[in-house]
């Protein structure tokens, strides 16, 4: 049986524990409402760019000049993964999720025979892939320290991506990152950045009719890096929004759990008081009727 | 009857207006969008793109390049960062003028990809730099 006071000493070292995780929860659910509605704001942009795309690439794509971003370099032998984290943990399984998801794809890879890269975005990502998979890493981004994230982060990606592109580092490109489809949940998604996804005929009807300005090509070559930068763009916002959702989830069930065990100590707690207190009163009463 | 104009950037919506008429810099030259317009899809340059009211410029927003899409009943500005006329800081143009001059004396006029990328920067930087003095004149 442990002594009153170290119990004593315990029990105050989960209350300050489960304060923590509750400041926690509380300030990932504000910035949740905030990247939440950052992903929000970002949405018309993105689907006035999805909607020109499919518009213009439905016509490219069969063109045997088409840009080598759209219909890829026709080889499929280098593979680009590009990993999206968040920059901290105490979430749950958030970062090791993609984690996972990377490997079980880069064994499935390498067993075609496939050379693999890794492009780290976000903090945890690449610690993890340091540690197991450090020779397949090519670049590594985070944004330790950044309040919000801004375009222009993910422009800076897009561009770094066509460059090794360009320069024939790769043939295809995936991205890798969780979805975020509740607070309860999130989906580890992987979307093909380049070749960009071809439109199939039935999801862009209404679309052929258009005059293009300056020329398919010409403005294809402007589009393409774009909607590379808006894709990694919302990718970065739902792993943000993930981020701290995760995070709510796994503070609350931390401060739960601390619950759980202040009520399971002061109940010892009691009872060693309670058994003290017995113990000393018979003490008493048998001293009492021996005199 | 009025043309539904949508100023987007990547980070929000940004102005969502009923206008009699919008002009907005193409690539190939300024393109002036009534209601009615057929479909068209076009690059931007950097430039002004003024909102007319009742036969006047009722606001003038300055974009650095983008794309833009025209239906019959409204016009979608996406553009890579939009900054009210009035807003435009003539300091800052000046130094993305001179940043872009740099940028486009180094870049290898051999490889088309960079040459078009540093001469896109330049325009749009000039077209800031006009832009701004281009309010100056109207006052």
């Amino acid at each position: 049986m442990p002594s009153l006071k170290s119990l004593r000493i315990r029990i105050n070292s989960v209350k300050s524990t489960q304060k923590i995780t509750s400041a926690m929860k509380m300030v990932a659910a504000a910035k949740l409402r905030r990247s939440q509605s950052q992903a929000e704001a970002a949405r018309p942009y993105a689907r006035r760019m999805g909607q020109m795309m499919s518009a213009i690439a439905a016509g490219a794509a069969s063109n045997p000049n088409a840009p080598e971003l759209l219909v890829g370099t026709g080889k499929d032998r280098t593979h680009l993964l590009v990993a999206v984290t968040a920059d901290r943990g105490l979430a749950g399984a958030f970062n090791s999720n993609i984690g996972r998801a990377v490997r079980f794809k880069v064994r499935e890879l390498q067993a075609q025979g496939k050379v693999v890269k890794i492009l780290a975005v976000g903090r945890k990502g690449n610690d993890y892939f340091r540690r197991e998979m450090n020779d397949l890493i090519v670049g590594h981004k985070n944004f330790v320290g950044k309040k919000t994230i801004e375009f222009a982060d993910a422009e800076a990606i897009a561009e770094n991506i066509v460059k090794m592109f360009r320069e024939g580092q790769f043939d295809i490109c995936t991205l890798v990152f969780n979805r975020f489809v509740s607070v309860m949940t999130q989906n580890v998604t992987e979307s093909p950045l380049i070749p960009a996804a071809t439109p199939t005929a039935n999801d862009n009807a209404p679309a052929a009719d258009y005059e293009v300005e300056p020329d398919d090509g010409t403005l294809l070559d402007r589009l393409l890096p774009r909607n590379l930068a808006v894709q990694i763009y919302s990718a970065l916002l739902e792993n943000s929004a993930g981020f701290y959702a995760s995070q709510m989830t796994a503070m609350d069930n931390a401060t739960r759990n601390a619950g759980e065990m202040i009520k399971k100590l002061s109940l010892n707690y009691n009872r060693a008081r309670q058994a003290n207190i017995t113990s000393e009163l018979i003490e008493i009463i048998s001293g009492a009727e021996a005199v | 009857m009025p043309i539904t104009l949508e100023i987007i950037s990547p980070e929000k919506l940004l102005l969502s207006k009923q206008v009699d008429m919008v002009v907005i810099p193409g690539t190939e030259g300024d393109l002036g969008i009534l209601p009615g317009h057929s479909k068209l899809i076009t690059g931007l340059r950097g430039g002004l793109v003024d909102l007319y009211e009742n036969g006047k410029i009722t606001e003038r927003f300055f974009v650095s390049g983008g794309f833009a899409e025209v239906t019959e009943e409204h016009c979608s500005v996406l553009a890579d960062t939009i900054t009210r006329q009035s807003e435009l800081d003539p300091g800052k143009a000046a130094e993305a003028l001179a940043a872009a001059q740099a940028n486009y004396a180094a870049t290898d006029m051999a490889d088309a990809n960079a040459y078009l990328e540093a001469s896109d920067r330049l325009i749009s930087a000039q077209a800031m730099v006009d832009s701004v003095s281009a309010k100056r004149a109207d006052h």
